[in-house]
């Protein structure tokens, strides 16, 4: 039984969270005592739009199978725009990133309020279940050489 | 390229630039080079040809700097790249005096080489002005080669004749554009994952991270780049790490997004052959797409796409939810 357990896959998953509402929306979701896999591992981050697009790359090259940003809605954003400057880079990124034959779905982009709690933790369930049918991430981390 | 001589020897005569940015004959006849020439004599060895391909409005940063007018020749789509450099402050439009010069399409000489040819040792015909045949003597013999036959990939696709900036103009240009700069794109689309996954390891393999792609492109301009190495000598140009290593398209592509005027610099100077305007292309045939038809360097004062936004643009969801 043990060994069966050994050889099943659990996903890394890094979630970037903006400090305002994602933040505090996965919070929520804790004292709420909603629960999203231990296999997320987030990273607190001042606004959607700090998360360079190399942080995203950063992540999978460590290891991480799936990555996921997390910000204020869409004209809710602390800084006031910041998360639309955001929208427009991670869209250019997750299509080069399908350009050059990663699978699609392993990077998403939700925007989850403080009041959001429930959200949060769907989302993260979601997002993980997604990421464990899609299995480790190879391709990201050796888009060069290797074959 | 005696009447580009002649108006620069005039334009330095009556003290309107301090010096010229124009090409110089190389040690082989496929070879010019950039140069600086400072007085009238050294322009005995200015070269205007179908061999300079070379974007010279980078080179504007560094003559932005120095005391007096630069007296620069700029070919149809280089003056793209000058307007973006001017719109990100990086050059000064005071210090330059451009002389817009006319373009039958630039050649490629591993096209000329692919046609069986070499031991290349003199090439005529190459004028702006010349004929439609290269007469090209090698140590084996003589061969022709149809000029229109040897065009580097970019003239193909050329976004058109029309000097975008320019104090004058001097010489004629021939249209070149028969393909659709998306073309390519599209075929790699039209594959499967799987098959652009090993498509892109195949190309990008190749890469021996000369960084000759980084340096050319007059988007590339920052004083501090994250590709720069604090190591000296041979080992600047070896890779930081394995996160540079594996990354460094996917990175150095999205860095000129919004910005990358398409001219096609990257491509050409590439040793290894890398089509790395698959890259800059794919954002562009986006962008336009995804929020409205734009081209860098087409107007100075145009806000680019990556630092503009609308309240109805679409998510990132909208790449996995298109199919
Ligand atoms: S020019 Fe070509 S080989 Fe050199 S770093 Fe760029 S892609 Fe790699
Ligand atoms: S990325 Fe290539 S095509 Fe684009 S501006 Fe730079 S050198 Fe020119
Ligand atoms: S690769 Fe990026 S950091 Fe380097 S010069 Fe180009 S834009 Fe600047
Ligand atoms: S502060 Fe939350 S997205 Fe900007």
């Amino acid at each position: 039984m043990q060994v069966e357990d050994k050889k099943e896959f659990r996903p890394k998953i890094v979630a970037f969270c903006c400090n305002w509402c994602s933040y505090a929306g996965a919070d929520l979701a804790g004292s709420s005592r909603l629960s999203y896999p231990a296999d997320v591992k987030i990273i607190r981050v001042p606004c959607s739009c700090r998360v360079n697009p190399m942080f995203i790359l950063r992540a999978f090259e460590r290891g991480a199978d799936g990555v996921i940003l997390c910000g204020c809605h869409p004209g809710d954003c602390h800084y006031s725009t910041g998360n639309f400057y955001t929208r427009r880079r991670m869209t250019l990124l997750f299509s080069m990133l399908d350009f050059i034959g990663i699978e699609k779905g392993r990077v998403r982009v939700e925007w989850v309020s403080a009041a959001e709690g429930a959200k949060f933790s769907a989302t993260m369930n979601e997002f993980a279940e997604k990421i464990r049918s899609l299995g480790e991430n190879v391709r990201l981390g050796d888009i060069r050489c290797r074959s | 390229m005696q009447e580009l001589i002649k108006r620069a020897k005039e334009l330095l005569a009556d003290g309107t630039a301090a010096r010229v940015l124009g090409w110089r004959r190389g040690d082989l006849p496929y070879n010019p080079e950039p140069a600086f020439f400072e007085k009238e004599e050294d322009l005995d060895r200015f070269v205007y040809d179908g061999f300079c391909g070379a974007n010279l409005s980078k080179m504007m940063i560094e003559a932005s700097r120095l005391e007096g007018k630069t007296l620069v020749f700029l070919k149809p789509c280089d003056t793209y790249s000058f307007n973006q450099l001017l719109k990100e402050h990086r050059v000064d439009r005071e210090k330059a005096y451009i002389i817009g010069v006319g373009c039958r399409g630039k050649l490629d000489i591993e096209k000329i080489r692919a046609q069986g040819i070499s031991g290349i040792t003199a090439i005529s015909g190459a004028e702006n002005d010349g004929p439609d045949t290269l007469k090209v003597r090698t140590i084996y013999g003589d061969r022709t080669v149809n000029y229109g036959s040897a065009l580097l990939g970019r003239c193909h696709v050329c976004k058109g004749k029309e000097h975008k900036i320019c104090d004058e103009q001097i010489g004629r240009s021939r249209d070149t554009k028969d393909a659709d700069p998306y073309e390519e794109v599209r075929a790699v689309e039209a594959m499967t994952p799987e098959a652009r996954f090993a498509f892109f390891q195949k190309e990008l393999g190749k890469c021996i991270r000369c960084n000759a792609c980084r340096n050319v492109c007059p988007a590339c301009s920052c004083r501090k780049c994250v590709f720069d190495s604090t190591s000296f000598d041979s080992a600047q140009k070896a890779n930081v790490d394995s996160f540079e290593e594996k990354m460094f398209h996917i990175i150095r592509s999205f860095h000129v997004a919004g910005r990358c005027t398409d001219c096609g610099e990257c491509s050409r100077v590439c040793p290894q052959g890398i089509p790395l305007h698959l890259f800059n292309r794919r954002y562009i045939k986006e962008i336009n797409e995804l929020y409205g038809q734009f081209q860098a360097g087409e107007d100075p004062e145009a806000t680019s796409p990556l630092t503009d936004y609308l309240a109805e643009d679409p998510e990132p969801g909208i790449i996995e939810e298109r199919g």
